[in-house]
Formats: structure tokens, C-alpha cells, sequence
């Protein structure tokens, strides 16, 4: 085993897991249709995710929500000096969200909320230009985070709770191994990691500030959460020779991120909402990745993630009793670095435009929808080798992302 | 166009059109066509040694052709007019002639040895597979590169005859007996019979790394205008290089052909020679103490040598042979620091030194092959010290305060003789390193002359790149190689011959030399793509 040292060394610098872009904000129907704000907006059981705090300000007793989305992602790559183009051929992803709150006192609330923050999912075809990079990666974490809320007064509120984190990652790129050439007719060497069922625990906390009956002010804090992979598999595909036998350990941060909003009711038809996120994803410096058969060298893999900031608009307007239409759009900076940019996570600064709708059945029901768009401006970017073995990789990529959802809001 | 853009971002955000990425720039808009420019791809035939048959690692192999420079031109040739370009493939990937593994080896990997240490060495335990007397599948070639021939075995005709491989000498290349057509033919025969409209030729790195890798243990032929009468191991007369490169690029374009004449890199450029410093003896303070030490003794006993011999031992010598002798023996009084020091090595010996042995210079180099083991552990390249050689020194600082008699002879020959010099095998001296210097700059002069008077041939300075791999790396499309054996990227490791990216980098950096000369557009190959470390 030990003569596959130098392999190892240069075949794991598996490129970032958790990148803006993996980052899918589609947390609630309704926040989506305003431009995914939420942090001041009291209107449903969307508010467990974006402000735990304001439950207590809910009118009804009980309120629930449920939704999901498809998430159709397109990406396309091109290299004009190498002639070369490829697109992705990404499944549909589906993130889910289930929230529900009960008011116990006029003073308390608790509530539950089930979420996938991360859920993408991105393949490139077979044998493409940058498979020495990603053939392959999936992403999936599902949150379940319990929730309380308490009103200091008429105009505050505070709230938060813990946060059970469940994640999996499967993992599929080349290597360059001797004796099996990238021109070789038997294809290229592949590796493949796969953890799954990954827990790990972090905490949510909130507070929601009402200074008028228009006004609401809203600030949410959720910590990082460090998924530490133990002993996951590795196995190897079309490797020369008798491949290694080795699980692996890796941790990965998701990391704290800050939200702050207002929203104002303009008038008895009219809410306008602003938020404002930051997230902390400079705690992702490197990816470091050892080897459980205490032979493969581990590998080092810089990222140099840099804090990226959202902003984000909304807008929904209480047509009649029936219907209410929303509309938003947000700005997302990415947290990859020029010179980091790897088509795992082809992700630029987007913007995102957002509308929807919902339909009240009867005063207990009502059906939302959202759809969401995503643009892409086309980048010409490349992933800079971090040392001698990581193959570089540029080219222009050009990306969109659409997003239809459908939930349901119950209130009694 | 712009307002178009704005229109089509609000129809994709409302879902009402399903919306493509599309690139401003589609690369079906974009083609990069590859031009011939003035030359013609359509039958390219590579020539030359082992560079050019793609030999690696100690061997030539499957993989190792597959990846040779000249196979990666080929590929790009294709796109602009190129041919199919054939090779006599090896039957496998481990390289050598079964039977004959002491001369034809298996190919280097990087192994664990029982203590744990992580070297190059033969794979399968040196045990090939290959026949010697089989055929490469296939016929008429486009790579006639053929490993170890030099400019005279070029034209030699029987070169490819395996009754040649059993002569004492022997007169054949087993590598070219795989495939030449006759055996009465010669490698530029078979060559003009393929008659190439493309070729390149990288030939003459033998003519002097024979001798370079024998540690300069064959002879310096310059003057010699006969190639008959050179050793295997000998520098080849720059006159007989200059004839015939000058014979060959003639028969070579007689037809219209062009071509690519590839330079002679200095042997100091490579791995071979750069990987074991010459001051590679670290010592600590009491070690070095301890070596400065015993060559005082040394000088002591040098001393009463020369005195004898000046004297013939038979009366006591006057002040002029005492002083005479203590200059000679001063020579010996090597001193050594804590850190690293240079080795001493083997020199012939003469009246002036005649313990034949000195401290390396500063540009003298060791040889890849060195026993490395022996140099860090057996005092070779200073003094094996045993204890008997330690007992002698007392004795011998005894007598030198009075404190007792000197050593007796055969003691004090015991004690020289445990100096341990590195032979003249492992090593290039500065006699030696003239010699290589003063011919590569003579046959590349001849390929310069060549180029400059026929503008049918281009010249890729092989000899300015690898300086500059040497020096401080060579960037190719994001790539950067060095010369540094494994980590460096460049070389395979056998230190002589490229890695599958340096055979990329240098294939990108003859592109650039034939689009320059030629005017067309062949494009690069992408050097990341190419592994550098070898494998089981």
C-alpha cells in the first residue's frame, strides 16, 4: 500500500463541498417569493427558519407550513482555446421545508423546523475536460432545529434554539495515475468518496424589535456547524493495479451566518421587506482530507473562502381575499475567490428575481407558490493548481437556475 | 441588444420562457482552425534516441511511448493535415529484454525497501518480459526513434540486424532490430523509405552522455575522425558530428521535406547529475573535529613518506626536502566545518599529488547512480573510520608530543588507506565537464548552422530550455516543471529522460518553434493532463 504514496498525495484535492452556490436559499414559499426575506416579516411558519423571535407575534395558535421546490440548474462550460464544451446534466433537486409553531402562553411559543439548506447536486457528462477536477458531486444536510420564542414586551421579542444537523457527501473526480494515460482507451482513473448520515449540532438564536404597528426590525444568528466525516469510503474506478484500501476523514464547516431586516406595512394592501445576510465563509480556509489506512499522506487542499454578503428585496401586495402576490429580487456575492473557481461549484455573483402567489382556499388554508430565476453573468474564471498535482483548469462558464415551488400554510 | 438582454432576464424570472445559458461567444461560432502554414504534416517521422522513442524511467514502455513528445505533436498534427502516426509499441508496461535486464532493465518506480526508505527502483524485481528477438506489431513506422544510438549508428547499415546483438562487440540496437525493415538497412534508410514530408530529429545527446554517465571513464575522441574506432563510452569528434548531421539534414529535405532540429542540452542540466550534492558529508562539530583531525595525521604521515622516498630512507633529510615534502603533504590538509562539506574524490596520481586524491570543486558533480547508502553510512567520499584506524591516530598524536614511538609501517599504511575517495565512475570532474562542454557547444553550433541555412528547418533550443528547467522552472499552460528529480515534475526517474508533463511541456515548446518557423497553428497539449510520478 505504501507504494501508492504519491498518489494520494495528488488525487484528493477534492475542491470545495459547501461553496455560495450549494448554499440554496429556498427556505419558505412565501420568503422565496419576496426575494427569500423573511427576518421581519411575520406572516407565517416560515418565520421558525427566518426569525424563531417573532413566533410569539403570530396571531393564530397553531400555524404550519410545508413546501418544496424543484431546483433546475443549468451550466455550461467553454474553453475557445481548447475548443472544447460541456454542459451539466444535473438531476432535479428538491429541497424541502416543514415548519410548525404553537403558541403556548401569551408570552411563549415553540416550534419545529425541518429544512435542507444544502441539496445540490451537480454531474458533468462522462470523460469531460475538467474531470480531474468533478465528475461528480452531491450534497444533501437536513436540518431539524426546535425552536422557542418569548416576548419581552409588546415591541420585543427574543428566540432560538439547537440545531441537529444530518449531512452526506458523495464525491467523484479523476486522478493521474502512471500507466493509465488520460488518453488511454480504457478511460481515466477515478476516485470516489461517499460519507453518509454525517451528524453534528449548532444553534440558532433571534430577536425580533416592533417600534411601531408598521415597522418590524429582525436580526437572526445561526453558528457554525463543523460536519466531521470519519472513516468514509473510498473506492476507485479503472484504477491500474491493485487500488488502496482506505476510508477517509474530513471536516467541513458551515459556517455562521448573520441576517438583518426591516419590513414595513405601507399600507392595508402593501408590505415592502429588506434583508440583509452575511455569511461566514471565510472559516472555510482548506479542505484537509487524511486517510484511516495510516499510509496515504493526507491531503491539503487551500480554499481561501472569502465572507459573502446577500441583500435582498421583497415586496408582496394583498390583492383580495383570495389572492396575494409577492415579487423580489436579491444579490448574492459568491465566497469563491478568482483563481479558486473549480466547476464543482461554478458559481459567480448572481441575481435572482422572484415571484409568486398565494391562494387562500378557506381562512385555514391556503396553497403558495414561488418560482425563482437565477442569473448568472458568463465568467471567465480558472482554478489555479494549489500545488503541482492539481491539474489548473480555466474556461468561461455561463449559469442559470430556476426554481418552481408549491406549499401549503395552515393556521387555526 | 442590451435592452434584449433585460427583456429576456424578466421572461426567464417570470417562467414564461424556458431559458439555455448561452455564451456570448459560442464556441460553434468560435472554431480555431489548425493551419500547416508552410509546412506539410501529412507524413511526419520522428527521429532520434530515446527522447524521441519515448523512453522513461529506466526503459522504454507502452505508456511511456504512448506520451513521448513526438506522439503528442503527432496528435496536434492531425488537426492540420497530420497523418496517422505509428509506433513500435513495446509489449507491455514494464519495460526491458527478458534475459538481458542487467544492460535492459525493467522500468524505476518509487518503492518502500524494507527499512521504510522511499527510492526509485527496478519494478517486478528486474524480471522483464519482453523477447529480444521479437518484432514490434506493425510495420513502416512514423517513430523511428531507436534508445542509445548516436550521430554514427544513424547511418550505420546493420544497425537492425539481430545476428548483431550476439557479436563480440555487439553491433546491433535491440530496439531497432524490433522493426527495421532489412537487416541490412540503417535507420536513415528506412527513414527516406517513409519518405516524410514532416520530420523531427533530436540526435547527438549520446555522442557525449555516454561518457557523461560513465563519469567520464571513455575517452574524448575530438580529433579522431573515425567512429569505428570510439569505446562505448567516448565523445564523439564534433568534425564527425558536423559531417554527418550536415549528410542527414540534406537527405532529409532533398525531397522538399522540413523539419525540426532539436539542440544538445549541457549533461549538467539534467537530474543525472544535479540530484546528489557534492556536499552532500553533514557533520556535526565532533565528527568534523574528528576528520580534520585524522587528516592531520595524515599530512604527518604523507610527510615522512615523501622524506623517505626524497632521501631513499637511508640518512636524514637536509631543510630543502623536509620543506619540499611538508609542501606536497600540505595538500592533504583538508579541514572540515559542521554542516555540509564537499567529498573528496579519486584523481590519477602524479608527482605533485601522490596520494591521487582532492576535495571536489564547487562545479564537479556526482552521478545519479552514486551508492548513496555507502556515502552516508561507509565514510565513502572521506575516510571509513574503523577502530583500528582510530587506535593508530592515538598512537600517532602520542608520537607527535613525544609520548611514545611512531606508528609502524603497516600501520601507517592502514591509516592512509582508509581514506575512501569516490572513484572516477561516480563522478565529473572539471577536466571531464570541459570535454562535455567544449563538444555539446561544437554540435550545437553545427545544428545552428544547419537551421540558419535552410529555412525548411527550424531549431528548438533543447539546450536553452532545459538551462532554464534547471534554473528555475518552465511554465506551460499553468504548468510550471522544474528540474528536480520527482517533485520537480519534469523528469522521470531515471533523471536522464522526460516525465509523461515534461514530454507535454517540451511538446508545447516545439509547437511554438514549428508554428514560429512555419507559420502554422498547431495548438498546445495541456501539460496538467500528464502525471509526473511513477506508479507500480
Amino acid at each position: 500500500m505504501k507504494k501508492l504514496l504519491f498518489v494520494l498525495a495528488s488525487c484528493l484535492t477534492f475542491s470545495s463541498i459547501y461553496a455560495g452556490g450549494y448554499r440554496v436559499s429556498i427556505q419558505g414559499q412565501r420568503a422565496l417569493a419576496m426575494g427569500h426575506t423573511g427576518v421581519a416579516v411575520v406572516n407565517s411558519a416560515e418565520l421558525a427558519f427566518f426569525n424563531p423571535a417573532g413566533l410569539v407575534f403570530l396571531e393564530n395558535k397553531l400555524n404550519v407550513s410545508a413546501g418544496v421546490t424543484g431546483i433546475i440548474t443549468n451550466t455550461k462550460y467553454q474553453n475557445l482555446d481548447t475548443q472544447q464544451a460541456f454542459e451539466t446534466d444535473s438531476p432535479v433537486g428538491t429541497p424541502i421545508n416543514l415548519y410548525a409553531t404553537y403558541k403556548i402562553s401569551d408570552k411563549f411559543s415553540a416550534g419545529i423546523a425541518v429544512y435542507t439548506p444544502y441539496g445540490s447536486r451537480v454531474d458533468w457528462p462522462n470523460d469531460w475536460a475538467g474531470g480531474f477536477l468533478v465528475n461528480s458531486i452531491e450534497l444533501s444536510a437536513i436540518f431539524v432545529n426546535p425552536v422557542v420564542s418569548f416576548k419581552v414586551n409588546d415591541a420585543l421579542s427574543i428566540g432560538g434554539g439547537p440545531i441537529y444537523a444530518i449531512g452526506g457527501v458523495n464525491f467523484n473526480r479523476n486522478v493521474l495515475v502512471q500507466g493509465n494515460s488520460v488518453s488511454s482507451a480504457s478511460g481515466p482513473t477515478s476516485i470516489e468518496i461517499d460519507a453518509e448520515g454525517v451528524t453534528s449540532w449548532g444553534w440558532k438564536a433571534s430577536v425580533l424589535f416592533r417600534p411601531t404597528d408598521k415597522l418590524n426590525i429582525g436580526a437572526s444568528y445561526q453558528s457554525q456547524i463543523d460536519i466531521s466525516a470519519e472513516n468514509g469510503d473510498v473506492s476507485f474506478q479503472n484504477f491500474p493495479g491493485e487500488a488502496p484500501q482506505t476510508g477517509f476523514n474530513a471536516t467541513l464547516p458551515l459556517p455562521s451566518e448573520l441576517t438583518l431586516g426591516l419590513s414595513y406595512q405601507v399600507n392595508d394592501k402593501l408590505l415592502l421587506a429588506f434583508d440583509f445576510n452575511r455569511a461566514y465563509w471565510g472559516a472555510y480556509e482548506s479542505l484537509d482530507i487524511t486517510f484511516t489506512d495510516g499510509e496515504t499522506p493526507a491531503s491539503i487542499n487551500p480554499r481561501n473562502y472569502e465572507d459573502a454578503s446577500t441583500y435582498r428585496f421583497g415586496a408582496q401586495y394583498d390583492y383580495n381575499s383570495k389572492f396575494t402576490f409577492r415579487a423580489g429580487y436579491y444579490f448574492d456575492e459568491t465566497p469563491v475567490a478568482s483563481g479558486f473557481f473549480s466547476p464543482e461549484t461554478p458559481r459567480n455573483d448572481s441575481h435572482a428575481f422572484t415571484s409568486g402567489l398565494s391562494f387562500n382556499i378557506n381562512e385555514h388554508l391556503a396553497i403558495d407558490a414561488s418560482f425563482l430565476y437565477i442569473y448568472f453573468a458568463e465568467v471567465d474564471e480558472s482554478f489555479d493548481s494549489p500545488n503541482d498535482t492539481v491539474p489548473a483548469f480555466e474556461g468561461t462558464y455561463k449559469s442559470n437556475v430556476f426554481a418552481p415551488g408549491l406549499g401549503i400554510t395552515y393556521k387555526l | 441588444m442590451k435592452n434584449n438582454k433585460y427583456i429576456y432576464i424578466v421572461l426567464c424570472s417570470l417562467g414564461f420562457i424556458a431559458c439555455e445559458p448561452e455564451f456570448d461567444q459560442p464556441l460553434e461560432d468560435n472554431p480555431i482552425t489548425q493551419e500547416r502554414g508552410t509546412a506539410d504534416f501529412s507524413t511526419y517521422v520522428a527521429l532520434g534516441n530515446s527522447l524521441t522513442a519515448g523512453f522513461a524511467d529506466g526503459a522504454l514502455y507502452s505508456s511511456g511511448q504512448e506520451v513521448g513528445f513526438v506522439n503528442l505533436i503527432a496528435t496536434k498534427m492531425k488537426a492540420a493535415g497530420g497523418g496517422d502516426f505509428t509506433i513500435p509499441f513495446m509489449n507491455d508496461n514494464v519495460g526491458g529484454f527478458a534475459g538481458f535486464e542487467n544492460a535492459f532493465g525493467t522500468r524505476l518506480v518509487i518503492q518502500t525497501d524494507e527499512n521504510g526508505n522511499q527510492g526509485p527502483a527496478r519494478l517486478n524485481n528486474n524480471v522483464a518480459t519482453n523477447d529480444i528477438a521479437a518484432r514490434a506489431e506493425g510495420s513502416n513506422f512514423n517513430n523511428l526513434g531507436v534508445p542509445g544510438i548516436t550521430s554514427f549508428q544513424f547511418n550505420f547499415e546493420g544497425l537492425g540486424n539481430p545476428a548483431g546483438l550476439t557479436t563480440n562487440p555487439v553491433s546491433a540496437n535491440p530496439y531497432f532490430t524490433r522493426f527495421a525493415s532489412s537487416p541490412t538497412t540503417s535507420i536513415l534508410a528506412d527513414a527516406l523509405a517513409k519518405q516524410p514530408t514532416f520530420f523531427t530529429l533530436w540526435l547527438g545527446n549520446n555522442d557525449v552522455l555516454g561518457y557523461a554517465t560513465s563519469g567520464g571513464t571513455g575517452v574524448d575522441q575530438t580529433g579522431n575522425p573515425n567512429p569505428a574506432t570510439y569505446g562505448g563510452n567516448d565523445i564523439t569528434d564534433p568534425g564527425v558530428f558536423n559531417a554527418l548531421l550536415n549528410g542527414f539534414s540534406t537527405a532529409l529535405t532533398a525531397n522538399g521535406a522540413s523539419g525540426l532540429l532539436v539542440n544538445i542540452p549541457n549533461v549538467t542540466d539534467i537530474p543525472f547529475f544535479t540530484t546528489v550534492p557534492n556536499n552532500a558529508l553533514v557533520l556535526d562539530a565532533e565528527q568534523a573535529a574528528g576528520l580534520t583531525g585524522y587528516f592531520q595525521g595524515y599530512v604527518g604521515i604523507v610527510t615522512q613518506g615523501v622524506i623517505a622516498q626524497l632521501t631513499g630512507g637511508t640518512r636524514a633529510p637536509v631543510a630543502a626536502e623536509t620543506q619540499a615534502a611538508q609542501q606536497i603533504a600540505s595538500q592533504y590538509a583538508f579541514t572540515f566545518n559542521p554542516g555540509p562539506n564537499r567529498f573528496l574524490i579519486d584523481v590519477p596520481v602524479t608527482q605533485n599529488n601522490p596520494q591521487g586524491i582532492r576535495q571536489m570543486t564547487n562545479e564537479e558533480l556526482l552521478l545519479l547512480t552514486i551508492n548513496q547508502g555507502a556515502l552516508r553510512s561507509e565514510g565513502y567520499g572521506s575516510v571509513a573510520v574503523t577502530p583500528e584506524v582510530l587506535e593508530i591516530g592515538a598512537i600517532l598524536q602520542a608520537a607527535q608530543i613525544g609520548a611514545g614511538a611512531p606508528p609502524t609501517q603497516e600501520q601507517a599504511l592502514a591509516y592512509l588507506n582508509a581514506v575512501n575517495a569516490i572513484d572516477d565512475q561516480d563522478a565529473l570532474d572539471t577536466e571531464e565537464l570541459t570535454a562535455i562542454s567544449t563538444a555539446v557547444t561544437s554540435y550545437n553550433q553545427t545544428l545552428e548552422t544547419i537551421a540558419d541555412s535552410n529555412p525548411n528547418i527550424a531549431l528548438y533550443d533543447a539546450n536553452a530550455d532545459l538551462a532554464t528547467l534547471s534554473s528555475g522552472g518552465i511554465t506551460s499552460r499553468r504548468v510550471t516543471i522544474t528540474s528536480t528529480l520527482v517533485t520537480g515534475g519534469g523528469f522521470s526517474l531515471d533523471g536522464v529522460h522526460l516525465s509523461p508533463r515534461g514530454n507535454a511541456v517540451i511538446a508545447n515548446r516545439m509547437i511554438e518553434a514549428i508554428n514560429s518557423n512555419f507559420n502554422s497553428t498547431l495548438q498546445p497539449v495541456e501539460p496538467s493532463l500528464f502525471t509526473f510520478i511513477p506508479v507500480p
